[in-house]
């Protein structure tokens, strides 16, 4: 039950991130380490900025 | 062939769908059939429920098996290529999340609320029928094209399967579509803060809290998004509170009280500085609250219609079904099918459809739940929207969305107008619901907005009751419309700014550089200017601006859908799957026939912009004043602007039939060719991908 609870809250902390723009962060960290070890890993806050300016360069990405 | 092998329904599961069947039927029956006496909204409800589980269980897979053909063990984008940013394999559920988020706008609240005029039923079906046959099916087609083409966008996929110049035509479509989409949603704002010091102020509060969430975002704690959102929200509901006691100070209030024309003006204004302005200053951090204000809102809504489950007060069917409304003109067809277009089926999903969703699914086979699942969520807010508007006094709503020219100023003389079209309603009852909501008057707020938050603040009453609690509930809505509709107009402006940057940079190439001021402004500039000539045209409009823009956006969106389910069409036929053409088929030519009769009737007839310039002129001739023209020059723009809507419909119905033209002609040469032309990426097992599954 504690589990699922925290599997739960976790999901939701990754929409509400993910409605913002924001992917996950963990997921990120993993594939730089996986695919790309040469690179720097950014901190949280660096990605976080990134992500900010990237979201709102795209094409629509919102509804009337 | 990787299809699934199809698995007989067990009987227990038999029994269950012919049930929801069945009282899906005598719901639906209910609702359409019993006369004379008010249904509660409950059975309308469940019956659009039974509808949508119908809808998504049945034609939905039989979509994803028979047309789409898709394949759980293909790879998708997010699998073939992951990058940790754009592509990301991510659990269904948070993709659907994410989809809704990025579908469910202003655009399904207001668009029911205007068609309640011509009663709760033909609003209703035209959303369950529209979303199920066709919104839901240009989203998740839309969707599945872009999954099978690596993520490409709605103008890539054009360009690649219809040809460069339809590609080209649709997307310059899409940029007017935008502005026009600005207009009226900005419209709609100034139309809910007109004379209202209460709403102007809660509003108005948004900015200094979004600068200190972003202040707050970037130095204090990074990235903590929750964080300063909740605080956010307690500013806001803060704000809402402060502004009973700035609407009843003589002080304050007058300080926040603006006509229309300064509310368009400060918008426009307001709009330029916000997309010029770094975006983590006030862009983000307004968009962050907005979007889970937008979501617990909608959650709020529909738990306040099961616990009220209010009575349905507005008639199944009024007479304005003859095209004689006050809310906007024109007969049920194809006004009805026009007015409501996000909710039963909208055009601008295509492009969050081949957006960022799908480079987050990790598998085909949860696209059916995100792209037809998504759409079937957006018609049940529609539907919520329409239910909160019909369970208003039919008077009181005709009161609120009629145009002054049509029921005067005064409560008396609009009590009087709209009992003798057969609502009756006396001017006590207009005066005690301004009374109830905080506001000095209910009339002529046309838009929408005003009337949902009306019909939402009773509804929230009847189940937390409280005094003075109806007229907070009534902000709190406004506000609540009001924000993410500005964040629409902010993040609109600055997308539509990068748009006109790289036309600009064709003419003059340093005008693309994003960071050049000169470019940034000067786009800035023009794209505000755009928007802004057609929401001050509304501010100014004799009829109330929303009658008059609300079918010009109507008209641009649904030919987007036309355009979307004309790809998904042209991609079948392409497939040579040529005997499942009429499921994108159909909708895509009901749309073009709503789209271009619509059109027609809007450039030629009584109801056409151009019959209004030709009035004014004609009036103007002789030397006469028409209202609300006060002098000679105002009746000159009045006609110039009609002049312009005429133009720009003219322009629409061009785009409609060049874009018809093209997919009539590509699909006449794919179904001579005996093999399969599409551009789909070659086929990729999913076990063959480096991404791992969620």
């Amino acid at each position: 039950m504690k589990r699922w609870l925290r599997s739960a809250w976790s999901r939701a902390v990754q929409t509400a991130r993910l409605c913002c723009g924001v992917p996950d962060y963990d997921t990120y960290v993993r594939h730089l380490r996986d695919h790309h070890p040469d690179r720097p890993v950014p901190s949280y806050a660096a990605f976080f900025r990134e992500r900010q300016e990237a979201r709102y360069k795209g094409t629509g990405g919102r509804c009337c | 062939m990787h299809t699934r092998a199809s698995v007989p329904a067990s009987p227990a599961a038999r029994i269950l769908w012919v049930s929801i069947a069945l009282v899906g039927a005598f719901c639906l029956g209910v609702v359409a059939l019993r006369r004379g006496e008010p249904i509660n909204a409950i059975w309308l409800v469940a019956a659009s429920m039974a509808v949508f589980v119908i809808g998504y269980r049945f034609y939905g897979r039989f979509i994803e098996r028979s047309v789409l053909r898709l394949d759980p063990t293909r790879a998708t984008p997010a699998m073939r290529h992951p990058d940790g940013l754009d592509y990301v394999p991510t659990d269904k559920w948070v993709v659907f999340g994410h989809h809704f988020a990025a579908i469910a706008g202003a655009g399904p609240l207001v668009g029911p609320v205007l068609a309640a005029q011509m009663g709760y039923l033909p609003g209703t079906l035209w959303i369950l029928f529209g979303v199920v046959f066709a919104g839901a099916v240009q989203d998740f087609m839309i969707l599945a094209l872009s999954l099978r083409r690596d993520g490409r966008s709605l103008g890539h996929m054009l360009r690649e399967e219809l040809g460069h110049v339809p590609g080209l035509i649709a997307m310059f479509g899409v940029l007017v579509l935008m502005m026009i989409v600005l207009a009226v949603l900005a419209l709609v704002v100034v139309k809910a803060l007109t004379h209202s010091p209460w709403g102007t102020f809660t509003v108005a509060a948004t900015i200094p809290i979004a600068l200190l969430m972003g202040v707050f975002l970037r130095w204090l704690r990074p990235g903590r998004i929750l964080e300063v959102s909740i605080i956010g929200l307690a500013l806001l509901l803060a704000a809402i509170w402060f502004g009973r006691h700035v609407a009843g100070s003589a002080a304050l209030a007058p300080l926040f009280d603006f006509d229309a024309r300064a509310l368009a003006w400060l918008l426009i204004a307001y709009g330029f500085c916000a997309s010029v302005l770094p975006v983590w200053l006030l862009l983000a951090p307004r968009d962050y609250l907005s979007t889970f204000l937008k979501i617990g809102t909608i959650a709020l809504l529909a738990l306040a219609i099961f616990l009220a489950a209010p009575t349905l007060q507005m008639a199944a069917v009024t007479r304005f079904i003859d095209g004689t409304g006050p809310v906007f003109q024109g007969n049920l067809f194809p006004f009805l099918f026009i007015t409501i277009a996000c909710g039963a089926v909208s055009g601008w999903h295509s492009i969050i459809a081949s957006g960022t969703t799908p480079k987050l699914l990790a598998n085909e086979g949860e696209a059916r739940m995100v792209g037809y699942g998504g759409m079937l969520m957006e018609a049940f807010v529609a539907i919520m929207a329409l239910v909160a508007a019909a369970s208003l006094h039919p008077g009181v709503y005709f009161a609120m969305n009629s145009p002054a020219a049509l029921i005067g100023t005064t409560a008396e003389h609009a009590a009087q107008t709209i009992s003798q079209w057969g609502f009756v309603v006396t001017p006590d009852q207009l005066t005690q619901t301004a009374r109830d909501i905080g506001e000095s008057s209910v009339l002529s707020r046309a838009g929408g907005a005003p009337t949902l938050a009306v019909g939402m603040a009773r509804l929230l009453h009847e189940i937390v009751p409280g005094g003075g609690m109806m007229a907070f509930w009534y902000h709190y809505a406004i506000l609540f419309e009001a924000l993410f509709i500005l964040t629409t107009v902010d993040a609109g402006t600055r997308v539509g700014r990068f748009m006109i940057q790289e036309i600009a940079g064709l003419i003059h190439q340093p005008l693309q550089h994003t960071e050049s001021w000169t470019g940034n402004l000067l786009a800035t500039a023009i794209c505000v200017g755009l928007w802004g000539y057609f929401l001050y045209q509304g501010a100014v409009d004799p009829l109330g601006g929303i009658n008059t823009l609300w079918p010009l956006f109507g008209i641009a969106n649904q030919m987007l859908a036309a355009i979307a389910l004309m790809l998904a069409t042209v991609v079948v036929v392409k497939l040579k799957r040529e005997r499942y053409v009429w499921v994108p088929g159909i909708p895509a030519l009901w749309l073009v026939v709503c789209t271009l009769s619509a059109g027609y009737e809007k450039l030629a007839g009584p109801i056409s912009f151009t019959a209004a310039g030709q009035k004014y002129a004609a009036a103007m001739a002789e030397g006469r004043l028409l209202a609300p023209a006060k002098n000679a020059a105002e009746m000159q723009r009045i006609v110039t602007n009609n002049y312009v809507d005429a133009a720009l419909t003219g322009l629409f119905v061009l785009l409609v039939l060049a874009m018809a033209g093209f997919g009539v002609r590509t699909i006449a040469r794919a179904w001579r060719i005996n093999h399969p032309t599409t551009h789909e990426e070659p086929y990729m097992p999913l076990d063959a991908t480096s991404g791992s599954a969620p």
